[in-house]
């Protein structure tokens, strides 16, 4: 049988968002199409995920054109989880944002917008070509261009400029690197790029081109020292788009750089290696620092973006099953985690009218459910026990020990004191202390009532964050059997290098 | 003909970089612009440049007999070419609202979502 249905998590969004814009005159009939999508999506990239959980690897040749020469989709145990984790954040954003953004900014093309957004990246997820893997990167760059900027805020376009200047440069070194593995290899199919430059002698340009794709990747997954763009921009756009942001786009990049690593170049051979602890290391440790001189919730949130990219790339160079694995429960449950941290900061701008802890307080009295919320979610962040936090750092930490990484592990450790020192900042200024007496030049905390809209997707994503804390036995196991799918890349190859033309 | 393209292509990139460098940001934007046509002249010579010798499978032939001029890379340039003509269009367009909303060409007065 063919695999068609492979084409859904692409397919999907893209007519919803052309569906989406034809109906853009009416509000509810948008929410609908958009519901209906992320629930189709949600349910397609479930069924993937148990197809593939059977260690089976799906392929696609797109028009029947045989691989190497035809685009392929290929989802692998991997692809399958990030479809299942990004389609169910976007779903959970979206809902969230029915109440978060006024009718007006959703009005202004938010459902279309978000709607590319996510094709963009499940198709950035789902490729199996170099330059398919560019082109999907640019349909959710410019989505996400315009959802940055909607609003117009002076402070918007300003973080919008530094977002898209140093985006387009990532852009331009990928291009770049594509074009020279053209050039030496012939192939752009990710399978048979790897099989060409195992053979390949000249360690030079192979290195050379490695180092493009980990700056373009490294751009965009916001690692250090290329990460600047993310804490300008992030906390400039309203709330339910930087939710959607924090936990889609980075996650692509640390995706792109998973899987270029492990399938086309060999992170053992040659200095990239080295490169990429020292890289990871930094990353965590500036990005944790960034967030301890911050005093307003998006800011900090948007720093530890920063910080907890280093830990996914930390594990990803230690290469065993277990690092891997752990690496990918680690971007799922950030995914998670990061994305509820920023709906609850909307709840707490929405409550004290500000996100500038000096203006903000009371909560814990006031709303106990939003204070529930945020502190399973910081928790989780900061790794502690029972939530879903601590097993993704406990196997990164056990895969550290096991290599003899020490000092990186020693490391990842102090961050996550750092991460606990910020969450209980938040905590303490947010939510215990009482609310200060409003300036009267400020514009008064106009305290609107959060509705369940809002509420629901928050419980949901905590709900998860305990779940996967409480019964993480059976989701790390599936997890390491995708590190170990990556690890011994020649299955890939084989099911997509063998496959016949229109599909196996 | 290759060395050709690849000073140019330095040319290019020197540019670019210059621009880049400069404090306005329209330079910038004119720089971002130039390292794009870099990259896609690039993309185009690394595959190699032959002249007059098109991928048609002749009369009487079964299969394409090399030389031929490689039809990829002008297909994959093509593609990259659209991509940015999106891309600089937005660009122009948000340097100009943010020239508008802070009456400022100066990067220096960029600063103020990076303040604490």
């Amino acid at each position: 049988m063919t695999d068609y249905w492979i084409l859904a998590p692409i397919a999907l969004p893209l007519m919803a968002a052309v569906l989406a814009l034809l109906v853009r005159a009416n509000l509810r009939a948008q929410k609908a199409v958009v519901l209906t999508t992320l629930t189709l999506a949600c349910a397609a990239s479930v069924a993937l995920l148990a197809e593939c959980g059977s260690g089976r690897i799906v392929t696609l040749a797109m028009g029947s054109w045989p691989a190497p020469y035809g685009i392929v989709l290929v989802a692998d145990l991997l692809s399958a989880l990030m479809l299942v984790a990004c389609n169910g954040v976007a779903l959970v954003v979206t809902i969230y944002a029915f109440r978060q953004l006024t009718d007006e900014e959703q009005g202004a093309f938010y459902h279309p917008l978000s709607l590319l957004l996510l094709l963009g990246v499940n198709g950035s997820l789902l490729t199996g070509d170099l330059f398919n893997l560019y082109v999907w990167f640019e349909v959710m760059l410019l989505a996400s261009f315009v959802l940055l900027t909607l609003g117009r805020k002076r402070e918007q376009l300003e973080g919008a400029l530094k977002y898209v200047a140093l985006n387009l440069l990532a852009s331009m070194l990928f291009l770049i690197a594509v074009g020279l593995l053209y050039g030496k290899t012939g192939t752009l199919n990710l399978a048979d790029l790897s099989s060409k430059l195992a053979l390949e002698s000249d360690t030079y340009l192979v290195e050379t081109t490695g180092i493009l794709l980990l700056v373009a990747f490294g751009i965009k997954a916001a690692l250090f020292p290329f990460f600047f763009w993310l804490p300008a921009a992030y906390h400039t756009p309203p709330v339910a788009i930087t939710a959607m942001f924090a936990g889609l786009l980075t996650k692509v990049g640390v995706y792109a750089i998973m899987r270029v690593f492990t399938l086309v170049f060999d992170l053992e051979q040659g200095m990239l290696g080295h490169w990429l602890v020292w890289i990871a290391g930094f990353t965590m440790v500036v990005g944790v620092l960034g967030a301890a001189a911050h005093f307003e919730v998006k800011r900090i949130l948007s720093f530890h973006i920063v910080s907890q990219i280093g830990y996914m790339i930390m594990g990803l160079t230690f290469l065993t099953p277990l690092a891997l694995g752990g690496v990918i429960f680690f971007v799922i449950h950030n995914m998670v985690a990061k994305t509820n941290l920023f709906l609850v900061a909307g709840m707490i701008e929405r409550q004290c009218g500000s996100t500038d802890l000096k203006r903000t307080g009371g909560l814990f009295v006031k709303e106990p459910l939003i204070a529930g919320i945020f502190l399973i979610s910081a928790i989780s962040l900061a790794g502690l026990p029972p939530f879903s936090g601590f097993w993704a750092k406990f196997s990164l930490v056990q895969a550290g020990f096991e290599v003899g990484d020490y000092l990186i592990v020693g490391i990842s450790l102090a961050v996550g004191i750092m991460t606990l020192f910020s969450m209980t900042k938040i905590w303490g200024e947010a939510f215990w202390k009482s609310l200060p007496e409003p300036e009267p030049a400020s514009p008064s905390g106009s305290a609107g009532r959060i509705s369940w809209w809002m509420m629901m997707p928050a419980i949901f994503l905590a709900c998860m964050a305990i779940v996967m804390g409480l019964v993480s036995e059976p989701f790390l196991a599936v997890m390491e059997r995708a590190g170990e799918q990556l690890l011994d890349p020649q299955n890939y190859i084989n099911a997509v290098l063998q496959m016949k033309g229109g599909g196996s | 003909m290759e060395t050709l393209m690849a000073i140019l292509i330095g040319l290019l990139f020197a540019c670019g970089v210059y621009c880049l460098l400069r404090r306005s940001i329209v330079r910038l934007a004119v720089g971002i612009v130039l390292l794009g046509q870099g990259a896609n002249l690039l993309v185009f010579t690394a595959a190699g440049l032959l002249s007059g010798q098109p991928p048609l499978i002749g009369a009487g032939e079964k299969i394409l007999a090399p030389p031929f001029a490689d039809p990829l890379p002008q297909a994959l340039v093509l593609t990259a070419i659209v991509i940015g003509f999106g891309f600089i269009a937005f660009l122009l367009a948000l340097v100009y609202r943010a020239y508008r909303e802070l009456g400022e060409d100066d990067i220096q007065a960029f600063n103020k979502t990076d303040r604490t």
